[in-house]
């Protein structure tokens, strides 16, 4: 280059920079392959991936298995199983964005419901009252793990492998492993299986649990895409170093995703109640894994900063239609997993190879 | 010069243990110029830069912008009272699109109800400025304002940088080592960028180590050596060479 003016500038200089740049700042003009293509525009659409795997997953079960499987009936069953998984999966995408993981997610759920249901039994509390308690503990298991991985900066993983720990064996400790029979709730706090309520709609029957699932993501879904403190909370996953130079507090987005984590967590709990009926501390063992599956299926990167909670409900979505086929269909469960466990390292490759677009 | 500098620094002390940064350092920006602040490695110019854009607290010393003395404790500070800085690593997020980095930690929100109880964005207007902006800049070939950041090229990424600190930069902005990481062509397109951003009465101080870039487009050079401002110099008066050996001690300075 040797191009260079050090003439003094005029307003002209102004306008030939203007026609000239087009060299440097234009976009790479280049053809396109069409692979190339494809990879773009699933860059722009993190969600699209597992919509076209759930819907042929659909598709499939519906030809292997018959007419049986693609019944309202039936698919709303399915809705109703993945209920739970898809309201922790919320709370294991909140996590995900700002590139942390949290494994207590299960314990949190399992912990809440067991609060709800022994403030309700052993203390005679107004049930409404046991089960804001329930919730606002939620989010003080919530808070203790974001004041952990936000102000004394320690991993994640960590933080949350410990937790998962103390939330589960307080869970223990405090109910004595006893169970809460369904019958005396169904008796004496009706408020407590609220969400297992059937509400047939045509041939399909949704529970209270199924819509709350689905406002809670619409819910979420907005607040990401469009507040500043959903672009703020991938901002932090995307690079925390940028977001914090940019103004962004990242110390409190983090505290307030992990609480709002945790108050999830408490909502699924009560959620399980009316799903299982019963109020038991041996519940929800594999929630935490279930959630990391939904999530990581569904698209988004464990590193952070990229993908949509729809992609969550979706993995969410295919892990149901997957176990409740082949259940149908009549195989062994194993294939199942053996299934979900390809899935999971499909999506990953997948999410590597988009992530090569910016290159 | 006639003119009251927009932004002064006296006498800044910066000690960090036994190792003194800054020692009692002085800095003069006028209205309208780029400024360029040279100096070899560790003669304490980038705890100079810091102490300006709010990310050093100095130990002593006093700063006044406009006049006015100034206490920043943080870069959102400095950032409020209308300095902006264009960092080496450009503090861009690769995943959000321009405009939502143009944005960021400085939203817009929808008018009424959707804005003030649904915390709705407004992107319309944060895209609209944000185009206007880059195409002020002469950046509009950068077509889709929704498009991720890191699609783009590193000149282009440099582009939208300066085009958000002089959005929002009111009085001073700072760009460190902008062409370090750039090719010959992406570095030119930048140091156009900066006279355009100076034309429009902005005035830059810009850090670097290149020699040919500083001379192309500063006004005065502040050479700094050993903690403290050594001399600045006309860049038409002296070569490039003078100044390195003012800047590593070889040559004495002139009498100012």
């Amino acid at each position: 280059m040797t191009d260079t003016q050090q003439t003094p500038r005029t307003p002209q200089d102004f306008e030939s920079a203007v026609a000239r740049e087009t060299a440097v700042a234009s976009f790479d003009t280049h053809e396109k392959s069409p692979l190339e293509r494809i990879r773009h525009f699933l860059h722009s659409s993190p969600a699209s991936v597992p919509l076209i795997v759930l819907v042929l997953s659909l598709v499939i079960f519906a030809v292997i298995v018959g007419s049986r499987f693609f019944t309202p009936f039936a698919l709303s069953l399915i809705l109703q199983q993945v209920a739970i998984v898809g309201i922790v999966g919320a709370a294991q995408t909140l996590v995900v964005l700002t590139a942390g993981i949290d494994l207590s997610v299960g314990a949190i759920m399992v912990l809440t419901s067991v609060i709800m249901g022994q403030f309700t039994f052993r203390y005679g509390m107004p049930v409404e009252l046991a089960i804001a308690c329930g919730l606002a503990l939620g989010a003080l298991c919530g808070f203790i793990n974001g004041v952990l991985i936000a102000y004394l900066k320690l991993p994640p993983f960590i933080v949350t492998l410990g937790t998962w720990q103390i939330y589960l064996a307080t869970t223990y400790i405090y109910s004595a492993n006893e169970t809460i029979r369904a019958q005396d709730i169904e008796a004496n706090a009706k408020l407590l299986q609220f969400f297992g309520e059937k509400v047939p709609i045509g041939g399909a029957t949704f529970t209270y649990g199924v819509f709350i699932m689905i406002v809670l993501i619409a819910i979420l879904w907005y607040v990401l895409n469009h507040t500043a403190w959903g672009r703020h909370v991938y901002a932090i996953g995307d690079d925390p170093e940028a977001a914090k130079l940019s103004g962004v507090s990242t110390k409190r987005v983090l505290i307030a995703v992990y609480v709002l984590a945790g108050l999830i967590c408490a909502l699924a709990g009560w959620v399980s109640i009316g799903r299982n009926g019963s109020v038991s501390p041996q519940i929800g063992q594999f929630a935490n894994i279930e959630s990391i599956t939904a999530v990581v299926i569904g698209g988004m990167s464990l590193f952070g900063g990229r993908g949509s909670i729809m992609g969550m409900l979706f993995g969410a979505l295919i892990v149901g239609v997957f176990s409740f086929g082949m259940r149908m269909y009549g195989t062994d469960v194993q294939w199942t997993y053996l299934i979900i466990g390809v899935l999971i390292i499909l999506a990953v490759a997948i999410d590597q190879w988009i992530r090569k677009v910016a290159g | 010069m006639s003119r009251e500098p927009i932004l002064t620094a006296r006498g800044l002390v910066k000690r960090y243990g036994r190792v003194t940064a800054l020692d009692y350092a002085d800095f003069d920006l006028y209205p309208g110029e780029v400024l360029a602040v040279i100096g070899d490695n560790g003669a304490g110019k980038s705890s100079l830069i810091k102490a300006i854009s709010g990310a050093v607290h100095p130990d002593e010393g006093e700063m006044t912008l406009e006049g006015k003395p100034i206490h920043f404790r943080s870069p959102m500070e400095a950032r409020d009272a209308g300095i902006e800085t264009v960092y080496q690593n450009l503090a861009l997020s690769p995943a959000l699109s321009i405009a939502d980095n143009m944005f960021l930690g400085r939203e817009i929100r929808k008018p009424g109800v959707m804005g003030s109880w649904f915390r709705m964005l407004d992107r319309k207007a944060m895209e609209t400025k944000a185009r206007d902006k880059l195409t002020e800049l002469g950046l509009m070939t950068i077509q889709n304002i929704s498009q991720a950041v890191e699609t783009l090229s590193g000149g282009q990424r440099q582009g939208v940088a300066v085009a958000r600190a002089a959005a929002f930069g009111s009085k001073v902005v700072i760009m460190d080592e902008p062409t370090a990481a750039l090719g010959v062509k992406e570095s030119r397109r930048v140091l156009e960028l900066i006279q355009d951003v100076k034309k429009r009465g902005l005035p830059i101080v810009l850090i670097s180590h290149n020699m040919p870039h500083v001379f192309e487009v500063a006004d005065r050079i502040h050479i700094h050596r050993l903690g403290k401002r050594l001399t600045v110099i006309n860049p038409t008066e002296y070569t490039m060479s003078d100044a390195v050996a003012f800047m590593t001690g070889a040559k004495a300075p002139p009498p100012s």
